[in-house]
Formats: C-alpha cells, sequence, structure tokens
C-alpha cells in the first residue's frame, strides 16, 4: 500500500518523558488504520502532532510525498486532516447546526446566514448515512448521536483524514456497528480513517492495518488479516498476556444483598432509578450493563446510602439498609470500588497511606484510644504496595502523582482487603491498560470463589461477560432483561441497552 | 394628593433617562459574561468613567475630549482587568471587587488633588440634551423619548447592536460558544483569549460611558461615588434579563422608574425619610433577582471559570 500521509522519525519530548520516540508510520488512502496501544504508549501524542495541537521536537510530516508545517488545527483542516476527540467538544445549548458551523467560514460572514450551510448539513448527512438533524439541541441527543454531530463536524470542513480518538468508549456494540458501517462507506472514496484505540476486538473486526506503539516506541504496523489477538497482545504489552481469565462455575450460596422494587429520584424529581429488583448471592457476580448515565450512579448511591431511596427496599444480609447512614452500611460489610477513582475513590492530595486506612481509620488495629498507630498502618500499607504491585516508592507518596491504574490499585486493594461479604465494582477497570486490567480482573474473580458477592457495574461488554454470571440491563432506570454471560448473549444485550426489553431482543 | 400624579409624563422621562447608564453597563456584561467572564467591577468602571469624563471636559473645555478620555480609559482597564483574569486566571469576583474598592477611593483622592476640597463641586462643559426634529414634536411621546442626551440614545441604540451582534452574526456565536464550552471554541479554531480580551474591553468602555452619561449628561460635575450602586444593579439587570440584552434593557427600565419613582416622591414631599426612598431601587433588585433565582438555565455554563488550555 502506498502511504499518503507519513510521519518520519517523529520525537516528542516532554519534561521527564519521551511521548514519541522517532517513531515513523505511514496512512494509506481508503483505509481504516488502527493506531493501539495501552494507556501512555504516545498514540494521543502522535495525532496530536498530526492534527497541529503539539509540535514535534524532531522529525517531518509529508503528504502526497510533500513535506508540510503543521503548526495549529487550522493548517491540518488546511490539509484535509480532521480529528474528533475523545471528550466531546460540542456545546450543549447550541444546536447541531450551530456546532457545525462554528469557526467555519459563512457565505456572508459576518452574517449568521445559514441557509447554505444547513443544505450542505443535510447532504452531507445523507451521503455518508450519518443521520442528524440539524435543528436539534445537543443537550436532547444520545451519546451516539452526539458523536454523528462530532464526525459532521469535522467532515463539514472537508476533509479527507479522519482521526477518532477511541470513539467507541462511549457506544453500544450496535452504535459500533453503526459508525464502522458509516466509516467504512467514507473510505470507499480514497478517504483515511486513523483509529485510536486499545480494544484489540475492533481492530480485528474492524480495521485494514494496524499500527502498534509501546512506551512512545513504535514497534509494527501489520495487516490485520495477518494477526491474531495474542500477537497483538504481545506487541501492545511487550509479554504474554493472559487474555482469557479462568471463570469457574459460580457457588452461588445464600442472599447476600437483595434489592427490591427500589426507586431513586434525581435532582429534577424523574425517577434515576426506577422499580429495580434483582439480588445477589455469595460466590455470584452480576454484573450491570448499560450506557452510562442510566441509572447506574444513583443505583449504587442508593445501595452505599449516599442517596435516599424514594420507594422500596434494600436488604444486606436480611435485614433493611434502605435508611442507614453509609457508614453504618460499610460497617456491616460493603465495599466499593466507585466510578471515579480520582473524585470518590482517593483524596488525591492525601497519601497512599492515608487513603488506605480512610475506612478502616477508627478500627483496631490501626487507631487505638482514637489515635493513630503509625507503625501498623505503614507496614501495613508496605505489604499492600507489595501485593497489589502497586507503583509507589513508600506508603508516603502522595495519590495524585500516580497513573491511574496504579490509583485503581489502591482503591481495590483497600475495598478488597477490609472485611466485608459485598464487593461493589463501578467501572473498575476504566481508562487502564492491559497488564492492569488483567490484575483487577483476577482479584475480582478470587473474590466470587472466596464467596463473596460481586455486584460489577461497568459499560464494557468484554469485562461483563468475562466476570459475571448473568447480566442485567439499565436503561432509562429501569431493568430490561437479565441475560446469561455469553458471546451469544451480546446482541440481545446490546439490544436492551439501547432500551428494548427482553422480549423484544430474543437472544 | 393624588398618588397617580406622581406617574406623569416627567416621571416616565426620568424613568427613561435613569435607566439609560444601568441599561449601557449592562449591556457590556451581558457580552462580557457571555464570553464567560463575570465582572463584579462594574461600579468601579462607572466611578472610572465619571471621573475621566469630568477630567476630559476640564482638561480640554468640551464634553467630547471627557467622552474620549473616558473611551480610553476603558480600554485600559478593560485590559488590565482582563489580564488579571484571563492570562492570569485570577478570581473574577475578587478582582472585580478589588476594582471597586479601588476606584471609589482613588477617584475621590484623585479630585480633591486637582481641584481641591470644595462646598459646590467644580463645574465642567456638558453634553447638552437633543430634541430630535420631528419626532420629539408628538405629544406625550415625543418629550418622554425623543428630548435626550446624545449618550442615553446611544445606550438603547447599544442594546439592539448587541442583540444584533450576540444573534445574527458569527462573532456572536463565537462569543456565545466561548461563554459555554471554551475548549470546543478552541478546537474549532477560534480565539478564545483574544475574543475574551475583546469583551473585557468592550464591557469596561461600556461601563466608563455610562459613568459619562452620569457625570457630565446628567450633571457637570464630579462628586464622590456618583455611581452610587448602579454597577452592582448592571450586574441585577443582567442576571434579570438571563444574559440577553433585550432583557437587560427591561431590568434597567425596571431600575430607571424605581429611581424616578424615588425622585418623584421626594419632590412630593411625602412623609417618608428620604434615605428609605433612595433604597427603593435596591429592593427593587433583590425581589427580582430572588424572583429569577433558580432559573438560570440561561447561565452560560463557563462562566467565571477562567480557560486554561
Amino acid at each position: 500500500m502506498n502511504d499518503y500521509i507519513r510521519m518520519e522519525h517523529i520525537t516528542k519530548r516532554f519534561p521527564g518523558v519521551t511521548a514519541s520516540a522517532d517513531v515513523s508510520i505511514g496512512f494509506a488512502k481508503g483505509e481504516i488504520h488502527a493506531l493501539l496501544g495501552e494507556n501512555g504508549a504516545g498514540k494521543s501524542t502522535l495525532m496530536n502532532m498530526l492534527y497541529g495541537l503539539l509540535k514535534p521536537d524532531e522529525g517531518v510530516i509529508t503528504i502526497d510525498g510533500a513535506p508540510v508545517r503543521i503548526s495549529g488545527p487550522q493548517d491540518a483542516i488546511a490539509h484535509g486532516i480532521g480529528m474528533v476527540h475523545q471528550h466531546f467538544m460540542l456545546i450543549p445549548k447550541f444546536t447541531v447546526m450551530e456546532n457545525v458551523i462554528l469557526g467555519a467560514k459563512l457565505e456572508r460572514e459576518p452574517l449568521l446566514d445559514t441557509r447554505s450551510a444547513r443544505q450542505k448539513i443535510l447532504d452531507l448527512s445523507q451521503r455518508t448515512g450519518l443521520k442528524v438533524d440539524p435543528d436539534a439541541r445537543i443537550h436532547d441527543l444520545s451519546v451516539g448521536d452526539q458523536q454523528r454531530v462530532e464526525i459532521i463536524k469535522v467532515l463539514y470542513k472537508g476533509v479527507n483524514v479522519l482521526i477518532m480518538d477511541e470513539p467507541t468508549a462511549v457506544l453500544t456494540p450496535q452504535e459500533t456497528d453503526e459508525l464502522f458501517a458509516v466509516l467504512r462507506n467514507w473510505i470507499k472514496d480514497g478517504n483515511t480513517v486513523i483509529f485510536i484505540t486499545h480494544k484489540m476486538r475492533e481492530v480485528l473486526e474492524f480495521c485494514d492495518r494496524v499500527s502498534v506503539l509501546r512506551d512512545g516506541h513504535f514497534i509494527e504496523t501489520a495487516q490485520v488479516s495477518d494477526i491474531d489477538e495474542e500477537r497483538l497482545a504481545r506487541m501492545m504489552v511487550g509479554r504474554d498476556v493472559e487474555l482469557q481469565l479462568q471463570k469457574p462455575p459460580a457457588k452461588a450460596g445464600a442472599t447476600v444483598l437483595e434489592v427490591d422494587g427500589l426507586t431513586v429520584r434525581a435532582d429534577g424529581g424523574i425517577p434515576a432509578v426506577d422499580n429495580v429488583s434483582f439480588t445477589v448471592r455469595a460466590g455470584e457476580t452480576v454484573g450491570i450493563a448499560g450506557v452510562d448515565g442510566n441509572g447506574q450512579l444513583e443505583l449504587i448511591e442508593a445501595i452505599m446510602g449516599l442517596t435516599p431511596a424514594a420507594s422500596g427496599d434494600i436488604r444486606f444480609k436480611g435485614s433493611s439498609i434502605a435508611h442507614s447512614t453509609p457508614k453504618e452500611i460499610l460497617e456491616q460489610g460493603v465495599s466499593n470500588i466507585p466510578f471515579s477513582r480520582q473524585t470518590e475513590g482517593l483524596v488525591l492530595n492525601f497519601s497512599v497511606r492515608d487513603n488506605f486506612i480512610l475506612k478502616e481509620r477508627w478500627h483496631k488495629p490501626y487507631a487505638k484510644h482514637g489515635f493513630l498507630q503509625n507503625k501498623v498502618i505503614d507496614s501495613t500499607v508496605r505489604k499492600m504496595i507489595q501485593d497489589y504491585s502497586i507503583k509507589a516508592n513508600g506508603p508516603e507518596t502522595r495519590a495524585g502523582n500516580m497513573s491511574g491504574g496504579n490509583q485503581q490499585k489502591i482503591v481495590a486493594s483497600r475495598e478488597i482487603e477490609r472485611p466485608h461479604d459485598l464487593l461493589i465494582a463501578c467501572h473498575p477497570t476504566h481508562g487502564l491498560d492491559i497488564g492492569a486490567i488483567e490484575f483487577i480482573h483476577k482479584r475480582i474473580l478470587q473474590e466470587r470463589a472466596d464467596g463473596k458477592a460481586v455486584l460489577l457495574v461497568s459499560t464494557e461488554m468484554d469485562e461483563l461477560l468475562a466476570l459475571s454470571d448473568r447480566i442485567l440491563v439499565l436503561f432509562k432506570g429501569q431493568i430490561m432483561g437479565e441475560a446469561p454471560a455469553t458471546a451469544k448473549a451480546v446482541q440481545q444485550i446490546g439490544l436492551m441497552m439501547l432500551g428494548k426489553s427482553a422480549a423484544d431482543a430474543p437472544a | 394628593m393624588d398618588f397617580l400624579a406622581i406617574f406623569n409624563q416627567d416621571f416616565f422621562y426620568t424613568a427613561i433617562r435613569m435607566a439609560a447608564p444601568i441599561i449601557l453597563a449592562a449591556v457590556g456584561e451581558v457580552m462580557l459574561e457571555r464570553a464567560g467572564i463575570f465582572n463584579l467591577g462594574i461600579e468601579g468602571g462607572i466611578l472610572f468613567g465619571a471621573f475621566l469624563g469630568v477630567l476630559g471636559s476640564y482638561l480640554f473645555q468640551t464634553p467630547w475630549m471627557g467622552l474620549v478620555l473616558a473611551i480610553l480609559g476603558g480600554v485600559v482597564l478593560g485590559f488590565v482587568f482582563g489580564w488579571a483574569t484571563i492570562s492570569l486566571g485570577a478570581n473574577q469576583a475578587v478582582t472585580g471587587t478589588g476594582i471597586n474598592i479601588l476606584f471609589l477611593g482613588l477617584t475621590s483622592l484623585l479630585a480633591r488633588m486637582i481641584w481641591g476640597v470644595r462646598d459646590v463641586p467644580l463645574t465642567v462643559p456638558a453634553f447638552q440634551d437633543i430634541s430630535i426634529p420631528l419626532l420629539s414634536d408628538i405629544p406625550v411621546l415625543g418629550p418622554v423619548f425623543f428630548r435626550h442626551s446624545l449618550l442615553v440614545y446611544v445606550s438603547y441604540l447599544m442594546v439592539l447592536v448587541a442583540s444584533f451582534v450576540l444573534y445574527k452574526t458569527t462573532w456572536g456565536l463565537k462569543i456565545r460558544a466561548i461563554g459555554e464550552y471554551p475548549k470546543a471554541a478552541d478546537t474549532m479554531g477560534i480565539h478564545v483569549i483574544a475574543w475574551k480580551y475583546g469583551m473585557s474591553v468592550f464591557g469596561n468602555v461600556c461601563a466608563c460611558v455610562s459613568g459619562v452619561i452620569l457625570s457630565i449628561c446628567f450633571m457637570n460635575c464630579f462628586v464622590d461615588n456618583i455611581s452610587a450602586g448602579r454597577g452592582y444593579m448592571a450586574v441585577a439587570c443582567v442576571i434579570l434579563g438571563q444574559w440577553s440584552p433585550v432583557g437587560a434593557l427591561l431590568g434597567g427600565l425596571i431600575f430607571g422608574a424605581g429611581n424616578a419613582l424615588q425622585m418623584r416622591l421626594q419632590i412630593y414631599n411625602v412623609p417618608i425619610p428620604t434615605s428609605i426612598l433612595l433604597v427603593i431601587p435596591m429592593v427593587l433588585a433583590l425581589v427580582m433577582v430572588l424572583l429569577v433565582r433558580g432559573k438560570a438555565s440561561a447561565r452560560p455554563a463557563a462562566l467565571s471559570k477562567p480557560y486554561e488550555k
């Protein structure tokens, strides 16, 4: 394949770290090219240089063989390169059209004359199959719709190279399929898609070529047809990875958590959790699937006593905890890996040690007569750092200075090591790389094997399948149905995530 | 006494007139807040402009030079406020409060240093009211609407200009985008920082010209604390008017009416102490802000958050 764009010997250094080390890589016309790597491998840095958000320290970029200087996004767009960012750059109060034409040149500048712009958006929508309503307001749209707007916004500028930074992180499996159908269609006209990801499955399923980066170094570009998952994982991590974890059949025991007709109202009074009932038994893992923002947060906060239940009951080992305080609930033996390690799980300004004893600070042996027993705490924390292979200089390391994977390990170690019968794990591997995911997953499976009840909330299908025994799907606060954790059920789960009930979504 | 007699032609004329400086300052603040910057320092800007207006008129013996000096002062103030809040990321409310305290003291001090301590303030040439030919002869409406000072007309005109720019031009779209989600605007190639500086200058120039209306349109001299809380009323108008120029106009008119009412009640010798009458516009402000409390959906999402790349 002849490369249309080439990045040659690109080096980019940040204080203390080389984000790109002499990377040479090329992208051809008419392909979906995956850029695969762990967090911190330098994928986004490399693409930010192509899009002009960062300047390379060394190296050249050529388009069609001719060297180009890209010193800002405007230059990139002028060269036909557009980028869809991981976090949507859309203004919620604006309409679709206002978002699309923002910063674009209009015919009767500076007058806001939108007639021709509207036509152009409708034409683009028609041609690419990206259905959008120019007059809809962004805050009324689903995440999938918003992503279509993001793509239209970039295509509107007439680009022929589209960089997409982890676009599938927020999509249901169906939406992902749709997205790639559109992209496949779009590259037929000789356009290029560069697809940044850390999900190997999507590379194998949807892409033509894949380039792997590791620690800022270019590893290899390969035809997807010539490669398998094991080899990709090895290229990515630099060692063999256990992709399929052993999940022995569940030995479910007594009911530990019982949620019964639970309704939780959000700020506006509308039910965020709507008449939800389910149970979790000792020794089994129940997965809660669903697109973010469908009541998962409110459900877990209600169980943890952080949000009052409007009606219904929550029972833990037979007794109601619906009106208990968070501390009482923790004391009874509920552990929780919360949704955000940075805002809920950890106090970033605290040391590893202080974070570790947050929930046990009043208990022996960590405290006696109201005084912290620093020697005991230190030795426990040192052991924890070793057991969970947390990369920290010692108990005094500030949590905020650690990587996401290590932060999550602190949270996980704290929750798993304190006395508990129920572990709630919310997005436990969000934003982590394969190595760290493997580690956390093993720990959660171990919990199940140890006879704990586990409630797993996740948006990652692979994670739900790997860890759960059965999967409940939340949509707009309601449970749409239950499915077994098998690859066959993925389609059904995906449909339920879009609001189809189990009856409408046959397995 | 017939209470309704208070609401005569003169009342409405006064209401329109008294509303103008508040409206002008509020329109400037609307544009500034739409770009994501909360300027509590309008009060200081009005004082500064009022002082510079008198100074210019005193030095050159023409009110036009007062206006020019006040505009220049607004430009400088806009850059200083912008430098502190945009470039340095200082807390906007605190910076604004600092400006208010600074100019309350500074203008009084400079007035004494330049013109000395006097029983009666020094008077300077002022802008005269302009009767618009034909229109001002219309019965009732003419005298109420068309016999004002030039800058009063400008204030009302500015509402139309600001509305047009904000909603009918790509500039307005950019400004609104910056106030909602500056990072998104940045990725669309909009110069966020430059626009924010621009709006800081615009808002502060409006405040300074508002001060000129007070000192050399309504009066012909500078007195201590001549702004008398109008800057804060302008901030209230922006919230009342839900961040739209027309809304700010309506808010300004209510304050203008409150002011006019208070003045007429004084003239009619109503047996209420003057100091209580003077509070009327402030009480109005408080009541109205409480009325729209919680309905702040139009509030720019990134208001008063410094933008860092």
